[in-house]
This record gives C-alpha cells, sequence and structure tokens, in this order.
C-alpha cells in the first residue's frame, strides 16, 4: 500500500522544552489511526507538526514521499494539501454550511464547485442544511460541516485534532463510528488525537499510545487491550488490576489466586518478582470454584455488573458478571481465572 | 558512647553544649544544642520566641550540625519555651529545610501542638511554581536591559510581516490575491462610513480648540482674520490627518487585532491553512485596502468639519463674515497643503493596518491573549503615528512643501 505520512524520530520544542521525543510512526493509503494519551502527553503537537503550524527541532516528516518539515524547513501549511478539522471546529462563522463546505474549493467552476458541495454534504447526511449558518447548528452537525469541509478539497491526509471532545458521551460514540464510517466510504487516511480510549477504539485501524511526549505503543486497539507492551499502556487502557506475582518457570508465574501457564516466555530469571495484569474479563464467574472474592464494590453497566473482589489473600480484583448475578456487598462469590493473554510486568523499584 | 540510661544524666554529660542567650531584659529567648548521642543533636528552645526578640538565625544550628560527628537525627525541647509566634515557625521552618536537603530526620515530637500542626499544614502541599511569591524584581537597569530586549526581537517579525503584505499586494496587482470583495467592502463600510460621526466631533472639537487659541493671540493685535489661515494651515497640514490616524487606531486598528485575535483563539486562522489559502490574503489584505482606500477620504473629511468649526468661531466671537473666512481659507490654502495632511493621513493608516492585523496575528491561544493584542495594536499605531508624524513634518519643512 502506498505510504502516506512518515514521522522519523520527530522531536518537537516549545520554547526549550522538549514536549516530544522522537516519535516515529507511518500511515499507509486509507487507513484510520489514533493517537491516544492522556492530556500534555505531546499528541497534539504531533498532529500540528505534520500540519505544519509546529516546527521541528529535530527528526524529519514526509507526506507523499517528500519531505515537508525538517528542521530549519517547514513547507506552509497552505502548500501540504491537508484537511483538517479543529477541536472547536473552526467552522467560519459568517458563512452558510454550503460556503464553508466549498471554501477550500478552488479553481473549479461553479457548478462544479456546487456538484462537490453537495455529494460531500450528502456523504455527511446535511443536505438540508446548506444555508445555514453554524450557529444554527447543533454540535453534532457542525462537527459533520467541519469533516465535510475538510474532506471536500479531496486532501490526501485528513488531521483530526480531539474533533468529539465537544459532543456529549453517547452523541461522541455515534458520532464517531458515523465519522469512520464516511472516512472508509471515502477511502480516506485520517490521523485522530483523542484522550479518549473508546473513541480510539472506534475509529483507529491502529492506535499509537503516547506519554510524556514518547509513542509508547503502536498496534491494533485489540493488541493495545490484551498486549500492553509497557505498564503504563496496561494502566492507561482499559481496567483491570496488577496482582504481585512471582516467576516459577520462564512460563509459568504463581500469584495469590494460583499458579498459572502463560502463553508466551518470560524474559526475566526465575524467582523474580512481577506483577500480572488481570483485566476485569479474565475472571469469569464460577459458582463451584475454588476461589471465592467478597465483593467490596459494584458498578452496575446495564448488561453488566463490574465487581471489585477483595481474595482471601488480601488482594483484589475486577471481575465482569452477568447482570442477573446480582450479588450483595460483602457476599463471598466464586470465580475463576481464565486469561489467554497472561500480561506480566516485573516489579519496578520505583512502583511500589 | 554507651547508651544512655536516664536523660538527665546524659544532658548533663553532653560532650558540646553551646547556648546563645539574648540577655537584654524583656527580650530573651535561649538556644542550645546536645549530643544526646553521637548522631543526634537536641535543639533546646526556651524562652520567647517572639520575631520582635532578634532570633537567631538557622545557621546557628548548621553550624552544630556541621561539627562533630554527623548528625542523622535533629530533636527538639521546647518544653521550657515560654512564648512564641511566626518568629518560632519561621526559624523551625528554616530548620526542617536544612533537614530536608541534608537528609536529616526531623523529629517533631518535642514541639508544642499548635506548632507541629502549623509546621506539618507549611509543608503538606510543595509550593505550586508559577504562583505565590513572585520573587524580588529585578534591579531597574536589568529591567530595561530586558524590555530593550524584547523590542529588538520583536523587530525582525514585524519586518517579516510587512514583507508579507508587500508580497501579497504583489498579487493582488497580479489579480492572484485571494480574497473575497464582499469582505472588503464590509470593512470599507466599517473603516469609513461608520467612522463618520466620531471623526466628525473630535474634528470640530479640535478646530474649535485651535481657533480660539489662536484668536486670543491675534486679537491682541486686531488680527482676527488670520484665524481663517491659522486654522486652515494647522488643520489641513497636520491635526486633521493626526486626529484621525488616532482615532482609527483606536477603532480599527483595535478591531482588526481583536477580529484576528479571535479567529486565532478558534484555529479559524488555522483553518484557512490547512484549506490552502493565506490568511495574508484573505484577512490581512482586505484591511489593508479598507485603510488604504479610506484614511484619505476621511482625513480629507476631517479637514472641512476643521475648517468649518474655526469659521464657526471667527463668525460667532470674532464677527468675521463667513464669506471674508472663506476667502481668506481660500487665500491661505492651496492643493499643496492638502496633498502634504492627505498623504500623511495615508500613511498613518497603513501604519495602523499593519500595527493591527501583525498584532491580531502575533495573538496567543486565550481570550486573554486577545484583550492584550487589542491593547498593545492601539499602543504600537499611535507610537507609529506619532514618530512618522514627526519625521514627515521635519521632512516637508525641510523640502519646503
Amino acid at each position: 500500500m502506498d505510504e502516506i505520512v512518515r514521522l522519523e524520530s520527530i522531536e518537537c520544542r516549545y520554547d526549550s522544552r522538549a514536549v516530544v521525543h522522537g516519535v516515529s510512526l507511518h500511515v499507509n493509503q486509507g487507513n484510520l489511526v489514533c493517537l491516544l494519551g492522556p492530556s500534555g502527553c505531546g499528541k497534539t503537537t504531533v498532529l500540528r507538526a505534520i500540519a505544519g503550524f509546529h516546527p521541528l527541532a529535530a527528526g524529519e516528516i514526509q507526506l507523499n514521499g517528500g519531505s515537508v518539515s525538517r528542521p530549519g524547513f517547514s513547507l506552509p501549511p497552505e502548500l501540504r494539501s491537508l484537511g483538517m478539522v479543529f477541536q472547536d471546529y473552526a467552522l467560519f462563522p459568517h458563512l452558510t454550511v454550503a460556503e464553508n463546505v466549498g471554501f477550500g474549493l478552488r479553481g473549479l467552476t461553479r457548478t462544479a464547485r456546487v456538484d462537490t458541495v453537495n455529494d460531500i454534504l450528502a456523504v455527511v447526511g446535511l443536505q438540508g442544511m446548506k444555508s445555514r449558518y453554524p450557529h444554527e447548528l447543533s454540535g453534532g452537525q457542525q462537527q459533520r460541516v467541519a469533516l465535510a469541509r475538510a474532506l471536500a478539497p479531496k486532501p490526501a491526509l485528513i488531521l483530526m485534532d480531539e474533533p468529539f471532545s465537544n459532543l456529549d458521551v453517547e452523541m461522541r460514540e455515534r458520532v464517531s463510528y458515523e465519522v469512520r464510517d464516511i472516512l472508509k466510504r471515502h477511502g480516506s487516511t485520517a490521523i485522530l488525537v483523542t484522550h479518549d480510549q473508546h473513541e480510539a477504539f472506534a475509529l483507529g485501524d491502529q492506535v499509537g499510545v503516547m506519554h510524556a511526549g514518547r509513542l509508547l505503543q503502536w498496534d491494533t486497539p485489540y493488541n493495545l487491550y490484551h498486549e500492553p507492551n509497557c505498564r503504563f499502556v496496561a494502566d492507561f487502557i482499559g481496567q483491570g488490576v496488577f496482582m504481585r506475582g512471582r516467576l516459577r518457570a520462564p512460563d509459568t508465574v504463581e500469584t495469590e489466586i494460583g499458579v498459572y501457564k502463560g502463553n508466551r516466555a518470560y524474559p526475566w530469571g526465575e524467582g523474580t518478582t512481577i506483577e500480572v495484569l488481570l483485566r476485569p474479563d479474565d475472571i469469569v464467574p464460577d459458582p463451584n470454584g475454588p476461589l471465592k472474592g467478597e465483593v467490596t464494590k459494584k458498578a452496575f453497566k446495564g448488561a453488566e455488573i463490574l465487581y471489585t473482589l477483595r481474595l482471601p489473600g488480601g488482594g483484589e480484583v475486577l471481575s465482569l458478571f452477568p447482570s442477573h448475578a446480582d450479588f450483595g456487598l460483602g457476599e463471598k462469590v466464586g470465580i475463576r481465572v481464565e486469561a489467554d493473554h497472561l500480561v506480566a510486568f516485573p516489579l519496578s523499584p520505583g512502583l511500589t | 558512647m554507651k547508651e544512655a540510661l536516664n536523660p538527665a544524666e546524659v544532658a548533663e554529660a553532653a560532650v558540646e553544649s553551646v547556648t546563645t542567650e539574648n540577655n537584654t531584659p524583656g527580650q530573651r529567648y535561649q538556644l542550645s544544642f546536645e549530643r544526646p548521642t553521637d548522631n543526634a543533636l537536641l535543639v533546646r528552645l526556651a524562652g520567647r520566641w517572639r520575631l520582635e526578640e532578634k532570633l537567631p538565625p538557622v545557621t546557628e544550628v548548621q553550624a552544630q550540625l556541621e561539627s562533630g560527628a554527623a548528625v542523622t537525627r535533629v530533636q527538639l525541647d521546647t518544653t521550657r519555651l515560654a512564648a512564641w509566634d511566626t518568629g518560632l515557625l519561621t526559624f523551625l521552618a528554616g530548620l526542617y529545610t536544612l533537614c530536608q536537603k541534608r537528609g536529616i530526620a526531623f523529629d517533631n515530637a518535642g514541639l508544642p501542638d499548635g506548632v507541629r500542626k502549623l509546621i506539618d499544614l507549611a509543608f503538606a502541599v510543595p509550593p505550586q511554581k508559577d504562583t505565590g511569591r513572585r520573587g524580588e524584581l529585578p534591579p531597574v537597569l536589568a529591567r530595561i536591559g530586558d524590555a530593550t530586549l524584547k523590542l529588538l526581537r520583536g523587530a525582525p517579525e514585524m519586518i517579516g510581516f510587512i514583507g508579507k503584505v508587500t508580497l501579497s499586494l504583489g498579487r493582488l496587482v497580479r489579480g492572484r490575491a485571494q480574497y473575497r470583495r464582499s469582505d472588503l467592502m464590509l470593512i470599507i463600510q466599517d473603516v469609513g462610513p461608520q467612522a463618520l460621526p466620531i471623526v466628525s466631533l473630535i474634528s470640530f472639537l479640535v478646530g474649535l480648540i485651535v481657533a480660539y487659541m489662536g484668536a486670543v493671540q491675534l486679537a491682541q493685535f486686531g488680527a482676527q482674520i488670520y484665524i481663517a489661515d491659522l486654522v486652515g494651515i494647522g488643520v489641513v497640514r497636520e491635526m486633521g490627518a493626526l486626529m484621525t490616524g488616532i482615532i482609527i487606531a483606536g477603532r480599527t486598528g483595535a478591531a482588526f487585532a481583536a477580529q484576528l485575535g479571535t479567529m486565532q483563539v478558534n484555529e479559524e486562522i488555522d483553518a484557512f491553512k490547512a484549506l490552502g489559502i493565506s490568511p495574508m490574503d484573505f484577512l490581512v489584505l482586505p484591511r489593508m485596502l479598507a485603510l488604504i482606500i479610506m484614511m484619505p477620504l476621511l482625513v480629507l473629511y476631517a479637514d472641512i468639519v476643521g475648517v468649518l468649526a474655526g469659521m464657526f468661531v471667527a463668525n460667532t466671537t470674532f464677527d468675521i463674515s463667513v464669506f471674508e473666512y472663506y476667502q481668506q481659507t481660500a487665500r491661505a490654502l492651496d492643493l499643496r497643503h492638502f496633498a502634504v495632511g492627505i498623504s500623511k493621513g495615508t500613511v498613518y493608516g497603513i501604519l495602523i493596518a499593519i500595527a493591527g492585523c501583525l498584532r491580531g496575528m502575533q495573538c496567543g491561544r486565550s481570550a486573554q491573549a486577545v484583550g492584550q493584542a487589542t491593547t498593545s495594536a492601539v499602543v504600537t499605531s499611535i507610537v507609529f503615528i506619532v514618530i512618522a508624524a514627526s519625521l514627515m513634518t521635519i521632512m516637508f519643512q525641510k523640502l519646503g512643501i
């Protein structure tokens, strides 16, 4: 597949403070990728560097195989043929929806422009809103106008900076699936920046987790959840607990809830103190199981209930039960560990 | 050293017992040190520990810590403490920081309850950076130096901006600048016709003032008729353009900075760039054009209003007929004077547009930054205008125009 974007260990600075360190990644034609991370991790800076709003202190950015940013050189954003969707949409308030969308369409005849605008508005489902002004639209509609405006000039790449952060939670999920649909139908390549993992998982073919200016893991959503490569990613993505244990054999760990054989060999020596990641879906209900946990917290999630269970050894685990299994606080329930991916990290001396 | 059995004995047997005392009557504090064990230091605080007592510096404890065997623990004894206030806490806070810095355990068991709580409170949360204590202002010369450097560093940016504006004007001439005619018309409407009331008012009053000021002097010679010359030349050559410039700087320059600043905050300017449109062409150019077109007209209008104000004063107060005044003004003024005034006004207009747009484009990404950009735009424009006015006045004078 054609490579659209390539970042070669880029570094960005604000004044003299480096906020992005050695981030490398590449995106192929037609892929939707997400940069995910807590606020202040440098993800927006990476996006702005790709767009050409932020200079590089080191490294290189290539678009369609051509170098567009390197230290001391930056192709102006207006010459990069990108589409960008901004956090607050940045719609032009004095232009109608159609004018906003048609804004970037230069060098077309009048009819061609009208046709393009109509097509793209149909794609985002806003045919009837052509002559409205941005302030007359709801947040979700404005969001779609912003997306349409970015899509209209048919850019090689679309950049989205937390585009759903102004929507309420329910709408966020719906709109992000809609947007994925639109982008896929359009065959677009897009990079999205977000701090919301549900959004990242809903949209991204690949997701990069960033922390403190570094790209920690670049993987599919499934692997990020089940095979995190470091403790930060394990902690940041999804829910779960870390349970202290010890390596018994290269592929066997011992914890207070038993000895488990993992699906891999761990590189640390036998007897190393480790922490095993237990996701709520790794702990399944088993009324006849030997392992009992006492309910200390419960969170009702509709179809499921998330229980926090205290084990006899004092440790706590999270477990998802079907909604019918309604236990009260303090009740003992039987559980069983069913972990396909047994992820463990050596106990770092700093984190106890 | 042997393990101590009786604390009293130890106290007596303490090898190094130093006492600092302030024995002035009515002002008494006592600070003494003991070594209960080799690696512990007992600090004994007694008497009155108040701010007004000229309390000892923490360095006295530091000297104790540095002499003799290494200390790993500092204990306190305050059983004979008579009175205390912030003075004691300042001393203890200093001691606590000193201990932390040196990795020495600070045993607060010997402190009165209130003091202990206050010390805990003081160190519970590390002081946040960038807030609270501002630190001391640097000396005046350093501040002047900093401000000068900042100004000088701003210069390349300004020159770069002027360069970009020039390129944009070049694209306009070749008909390749991307901007909307309707935007230009709106800005022209806002800059020109809508400014007429305030320009009328100020020009009329300035004409009035010039007329009165001159008339009082001229009346001493019976030469009231020369009010016409004074007002005509003064307003047309200088005051009309200057006052219009200052009004437009406050009105339009500030508006430009606020508009562009807000667009910067809303990321609209980034959106233009992302859509492949140069904000210089689309936003700055029409504003520049509007001022270049409207300033000469506004100045001409201000000149006329100013002359009419002079006529009003001369007619009502000094009994000079309208026709006489008109004749005298026509004799005094020729096209040259108008050309001088209007060319000055045009230059001011360009300067206002540059200052307003530059500050708007430089605006940071917060609402507060928009306010700063607006203020800065007005200040910059007025400074530019006054400097340009002086330079041009001298220039025209030397050229004899």
